[in-house]
């Protein structure tokens, strides 16, 4: 069966983009700007051939969510957005993808600049071992964002408070990182992550080891920080695809099946593969 | 037809029966025992290595506690100006230096025993009863107040090693004076001071002062623990930031290839070579080819540092293996270049085991013995050494050196040596747990 909607799959997939495209530029075409582009996008670990000839646009302020079954290639392409693939050896990808048109895997490219204005959140929350200022502090320090120890502090208040978590911990910004609830640490990765101040913030199943109400606090969190960045978002979970982003992609095996704007894909799937994955009948 | 369903069920029950986890009889017994069995051998084994610790130690205080004191015989002393000054001129320094305070002992010695008087055997005896150097306490005196001169004082002088060994109770009296080293005579000459009350016990503050010498009673740890420190400091300066930047290089920036596969074996390899070999490589390479001085720390603390090398690189390797993944990606994903994501994050993480890895070669060099016999480090100094060229020992090896002396009153100070090498061990180790305590945190 799912070879057959392979076969169905890779013949409209071209279709299906454009057709994505035409949609929403038919809707918004005066507000879209693209922002990330990819073209052609094959990654390799070694001999397996994990993402296959992705094109996918990405538009500026708004939330596209990834998802696909586990293994279909959605982290491993959110990892090319910011070269954090670079760090595995055997890994390579070939392909363009641009940034503001300029293509990141150009070899004159610093990694180091491109990670600051492509931030990352990941499914673990991962705050350093320092304190909860220190965290914050870490990214305007190692890129010289703030003049001063008033400026400093103000950027960890703005984040802190950007992040829904000023509340919580203007008290004990000397304490660990380390030591505030899962649902805490993850909304301190994502000031951390705002405080470099980065075009893109990419998150890796954000949610993915929170309870519901952290869930819901770091949804409403994706949603206020779309007016100033870029987010894509990785998620397994239909109902956040649809609660946060504008526009959601479907991979599958490491292709992209399947893109469009959320309301489009979840209430009108052209391909039948995604409207078996979002309607739970497979994945 | 329903029948033929129900049967057909249990025939399809009973050919694949589903058997439940085994929570009786045997199988359970059987787990307990083991357990059981293996919380028994744990606890046997950690006893049994208590208990050869325990053994040891006792063994070494037990032998070496008696070396922190030793017996010192009050004397009255006569500065007589005619065996100070018997040209009866003026009191000039430069004479008073060369005078034959040793006459004053023995006059004192004959005035205190009579009896030995005239028959040489019995004055030698008499005389036999100081340690040798003890005319240099009535000099210092002098020295530093010349009015003594023509009074009469009481003065503590240090017994030799035999007459120490006798107040220490160390001399078999029951043996046939024929096997004694402290004859008959002596005996009771101490006896008598001691019931007197001459004979007092002091602490040795001079084991922990002076160098090493021929005669137990003058012999001390003190230049050979400036040696080990000089030697250490040598080591440490080399093998650690050596070994710390070989293991970063190795772990977070050396590429995959078969070279740095073949140096990883190499210092495996290394970390397993008898460390003699360092001592025959550090004669060959830093005495005869570089020409550097023998019996140097300098030199020591080379072939120790080289010693010491693989055993940092491995054990600081795993300590940065073992900082989360997560941590690297968090740092980088912010625009940390890979040199700030190692200074800034693993560097600090890793340091309790970078730490934990250099106190172990650490303390191995202090105890290493072979390697420093091949570049002349087994000298006999007496001297304290000050620079890192100057002729030194290590605490070790002045433990085997006391350790291969005839003499009785060396054995308490071989252990006493241990002693003050362990304790040096121990504040070494209670540095490195407070630095470690600095760099750890709470996850």
């Amino acid at each position: 069966m799912v070879e057959r909607y392979k076969m169905i799959n890779i013949a409209m997939q071209a279709a299906n983009n454009n057709l994505a495209l035409k949609l929403s530029s038919s809707k918004q075409s005066a507000k879209r700007f693209t922002k990330i582009e990819s073209r052609d996008v094959n990654v390799y670990y070694g001999n397996k051939h994990a993402l296959k000839h992705v094109n996918l646009s990405v538009y500026k302020n708004e939330v596209t969510a990834l998802i696909g079954p586990s293994g279909c290639g959605k982290s491993t392409f959110l990892r090319c957005l910011n070269r954090m693939n670079d760090v595995i050896d055997i890994c390579k990808v070939t392909g363009k993808i641009t940034l503001d048109d300029y293509d990141i895997y150009n070899s004159s490219l610093d990694v180091v600049q491109l990670r600051a204005r492509v931030g990352m959140v990941f499914q673990k929350p991962n705050p350093f071992p320092k304190s909860i200022y220190d965290n914050i502090a870490y990214g305007p320090r190692i890129h010289g964002i703030a003049y001063g120890k008033a400026e400093l502090d103000e950027i960890v208040q703005n984040c802190l408070d950007r992040a829904g978590l000023w509340k919580e911990v203007s008290d004990r910004l000397e304490q660990p990182g380390t030591n505030l609830s899962g649902g805490q640490q993850q909304r301190l990765c994502i000031a951390r992550a705002i405080a470099v101040n980065p075009e893109v913030i990419l998150m890796d199943e954000p949610c993915s080891a929170l309870d519901p109400i952290a869930t819901a606090r770091i949804e409403e969190l994706i949603e206020e920080l779309r007016e100033n960045f870029t987010i894509i978002i990785v998620t397994h979970s239909m109902q956040q695809a649809a609660r946060v982003s504008q526009r959601t992609a479907f991979f599958h095996l490491g292709e992209l099946l399947e893109v469009g704007d959320t309301k489009t894909i979840f209430t009108n799937p052209i391909n039948s593969c995604t409207q078996g994955y979002i309607t739970g009948r497979f994945g | 037809m329903n029948n033929t369903l129900s049967t057909s069920l249990n025939k399809s029950a009973s050919s694949q029966t589903i058997r439940l986890p085994d929570f009786s009889g045997s199988h359970l017994a059987k787990r307990y025992a083991s357990e059981r069995r293996f919380r028994i051998l744990g606890i046997a084994s950690v006893g049994v290595a208590g208990i050869i610790l325990l053994i040891l130690l006792s063994s070494i205080v037990s032998k070496g506690y008696s070396a922190f004191w030793l017996h010192k015989v009050e004397l009255n002393i006569t500065f007589s100006a005619e065996v100070l000054n018997p040209d009866g001129s003026t009191l000039e320094e430069v004479k008073l230096k060369q005078a034959n305070y040793l006459a004053l002992i023995h006059n004192a010695l004959k005035e205190k025993f009579p009896a030995a008087v005239g028959n040489r055997r019995k004055i030698r005896m008499l005389y036999g009863m100081i340690a040798p150097k003890a005319d240099l306490v009535l000099r210092d005196m002098v020295l530093s107040n010349p009015s003594l001169i023509g009074t009469t004082k009481k003065v503590l002088l240090k017994l030799s090693d035999d007459w120490d060994s006798l107040s220490k109770g160390f001399i078999n009296r029951d043996l046939p004076e024929s096997d004694r080293r402290i004859k008959d005579l002596e005996i009771n000459w101490h006896d008598q001071l001691q019931s007197e009350g001459h004979i007092h016990s002091v602490f040795n503050a001079d084991f922990f002062t002076t160098g090493d010498s021929r005669n137990p009673e003058e012999a001390g740890i003190y230049s050979s623990l400036i040696g080990s420190i000089l030697t250490l400091t040598v080591t440490l300066l080399i093998s650690f930031p050596l070994g710390v930047m070989s293991a970063i290089y190795l772990e977070e920036f050396a590429p995959n290839n078969r070279f740095i596969d073949f140096i990883e074996i190499n210092i495996n390899n290394l970390a397993a070579v008898p460390s003699v070999v360092f001592g025959v490589l550090g004669l060959a390479v830093f005495l005869n080819f570089f020409g550097l001085p023998r019996s140097a720390p300098l030199v020591g603390g080379l072939v120790l540092a080289l010693m010491t090398l693989p055993t940092i690189i491995i054990a600081a390797r795993s300590a940065l293996k073992a900082v989360s993944p997560s941590i690297r990606e968090a740092a980088l994903s912010l625009g940390a270049s890979p040199l700030q994501v190692v200074t800034h994050h693993v560097l600090p993480m890793a340091m309790p085991g970078i730490l934990s890895g250099t106190i172990i070669g650490m303390a191995q060099a202090l105890g290493e013995t072979a390697p420093l016999l091949m570049i002349g480090m087994v000298a006999f100094i007496v001297d304290i050494p000050r620079t890192f060229t100057d002729p030194a020992t290590v605490m070790s090896v002045q433990v085997y050196i006391w350790s291969d002396s005839p003499e009785r009153a060396f054995v308490e100070r071989t252990s006493a040596g241990i002693m003050v090498l362990l304790g040096f061990l121990v504040l070494m180790n209670a540095a490195a747990i407070l630095l470690r305590k600095r760099f750890e945190f709470r996850w």
